[in-house]
């Protein structure tokens, strides 16, 4: 019994570790005070301030440019593979599996240095496109696990039930294999755009004139600018993410529910 | 036999054809820059902050000074500090979860999971908040006697560490719950019902019951931590400095391409050579049953 008290004290410390610091941003986002420190009282003028920042709104649309090509390439590319990974148990398919494992254990300033090497000796000019590109590399093996972890559900006797009752291959994919696959792509596409929503370090190294995102953004204001204001942005922004996460969990997630049904049987 | 062999030839083009988009993208945009990390790194740099087509090994005999033998052994000893403060917090709050009725369980996860939608610069920042000169948490601690008033809680070693582990935590946690999920508890009654400490029954058939767990979750924290850029040059301070620090230099303010890759290949190598180690020792059927568990029913 000691050992689960022990546990619940712990989880209870590590719990107000992780929110502790959100919820001292969010309260400090609404102080009055430029500095932070102590209470000055409630104001919105850092967020009057923020939406009056052109450039903020700037980076907010070219991280949304740049998340919504990366997702639909990225999904596409990805579950591709992951459906050759399921399928095909040959020689092609280990080297594939370790090419597309290989980017998951690289950390991030190396992908991004690699990528910037890349992109100086083509002689390629930074910008919009070359983050484009970096994105969907990083995404591709994340859509190919998500999806790939869908896909062991998937049963093939339906193909080959639809295939004896004379279906055609077109026929197959867009009325049996897409529907039962659309929640794995979802939750693969859904996990591409909040990564690459989130990404800074590649995108700091093959980003150019034209191409700051949002957390480049955050990262420039935290070098030099007003702590406040920074502050009111990181809200908004937490608000985006968070409307996005919780969107697709309530899309993809509905899993947990049906778990939580055979739980309650048992 | 003659249907067998059609069967065969129209696998083939289907299977190309699903392998080559991932197959050719990850091949030029990962595979080939991981390889200009290594060749650039033999190369001079120009006056214009590109690549010289002279080939050297000026770059590397140059990396052999102190000052970055210093910052490599900081990678090293940081990143291993990091790993065990995340295993020491995320083993006792994967157990806790793990021992919780099925249907609450994912509401915890779900509460380890929240941090991780926020962007990881904003939960830096948040840290730079809590942590100010002028913020609460120092003016409570030295009021209360347990820093000295010349104390400072960030720029340091010790900033960097605390924010690190609260930026990875969460992806410790996973896989540890994961394992632990999956442990039959009443191993742990059995042994104490033989005598056993509660202690003892969790080092000595709790902790080994989730070894690959564990091991995920090292492997998970460890890798970002030796590539960290972003959290030691937000709240390191210059007593705080990382290899990724140096790299990030080296393409930004001192911009010299080369020594940037030939401290890129250092990284690779001390984030690989460790993983090939393990794939040769015992632990080589590790990708294996990633790739059972991954692809095959």
């Amino acid at each position: 019994m000691k050992s689960r008290y022990t546990s619940l004290f712990m989880t209870v410390a590590v719990a107000v570790f992780m929110y502790l610091p959100i919820a001292v941003l969010i309260t400090q986002s609404f102080n009055a005070s430029k500095f932070g420190g102590s209470w000055k009282g409630f104001s919105l003028r850092w967020y009057e301030a923020l939406f009056n920042d052109s450039s903020v709104i700037d980076a907010a649309v070219n991280t949304l440019i740049i998340a919504a090509a990366a997702t639909v390439f990225s999904t596409v590319i990805g579950t591709c593979a992951a459906w050759a990974l399921h399928k095909y148990k040959t020689s092609l398919q280990n080297v594939h599996y370790l090419l597309v494992y290989a980017p998951l254990v690289m950390p991030d300033i190396l992908m991004g240095i690699g990528l910037l090497l890349l992109f100086v000796s083509m002689s390629v000019n930074l910008g919009l496109a070359t983050v484009i590109l970096a994105h969907i590399t990083f995404c591709v093996s994340f859509v190919t696990f998500t999806v790939l972890a869908r896909l062991q559900d998937f049963d093939f006797a339906l193909i080959q039930a639809a295939q004896d009752l004379g279906a055609g291959s077109f026929r197959i994919f867009f009325k049996i294999i897409l529907p039962l696959l659309l929640p794995g792509i979802a939750a693969g596409a859904l996990m591409a755009f909040t990564l690459s929503m989130d990404d800074f370090v590649v995108t700091f190294f093959v980003g150019g004139p034209g191409s700051t995102t949002l957390p480049v953004k955050v990262y420039g204001m935290m070098k030099h600018g007003t702590p406040a204001v920074i502050n009111a942005l990181s809200v908004v922004f937490m608000a985006l993410t968070l409307t996005v996460a919780v969107v697709g969990q309530i899309l993809t997630h509905k899993k947990p529910k049906q778990e939580k049904l055979q739980w309650g049987k048992n | 036999m003659g249907n067998t062999e059609k069967y065969r030839g129209k696998t083939g083009i289907s299977e190309a054809l699903l392998t080559a988009p991932s197959f050719f993208w990850l091949a030029s945009f990962f595979v080939v820059p991981s390889v200009l990390i290594f060749a650039i790194s033999f190369k001079i740099s120009n006056s214009s902050g590109g690549i010289g087509d002279i080939w050297t090994l000026e770059t590397w005999s140059g990396l052999l000074r102190t000052d970055y033998l210093a910052i490599l052994w900081r990678t090293v000893w940081v990143s291993a500090a990091i790993t065990a403060i995340c295993l020491l917090l995320g083993i006792p709050v994967g157990y806790w979860i793990a021992r919780q009725r099925p249907g609450v369980r994912y509401w915890y996860l779900l509460l380890v999971i929240v941090p991780l939608w926020t962007n990881f610069l904003i939960r830096i920042f948040a840290w730079k908040i809590v942590l100010h000169p002028d913020g609460f948490l120092r003016s409570a601690l030295v009021y209360s006697g347990i820093i000295s008033p010349d104390t400072f809680l960030l720029n340091n070693i010790g900033s960097v560490i605390a924010v690190s582990v609260y930026t990875y935590l969460p992806f410790a946690i996973l896989p540890i719950y994961a394992a632990a999920e999956k442990f039959n508890f009443g191993l742990i009654e059995a042994a104490a019902d033989l005598g056993a400490s509660r202690f003892k029954a969790f080092a000595s058939i709790f902790l080994p019951g989730i070894k690959r767990g564990i091991l995920t979750a090292v492997l998970i924290v460890m890798i970002p931590s030796l590539g960290s850029y972003a959290v030691p040059d937000l709240v390191g301070g210059i007593d705080g400095e990382m290899l990724g620090n140096k790299i990030a230099q080296r393409v930004t303010a001192n911009r010299n391409l080369p020594e940037a890759s030939a401290l890129a290949a250092m990284l690779t190598l001390i984030i690989t050579l460790p993983i090939i180690f393990l794939i040769a020792g015992k632990g080589g059927k590790i990708l294996l049953n990633a790739r059972r568990a991954g692809g095959d029913k």
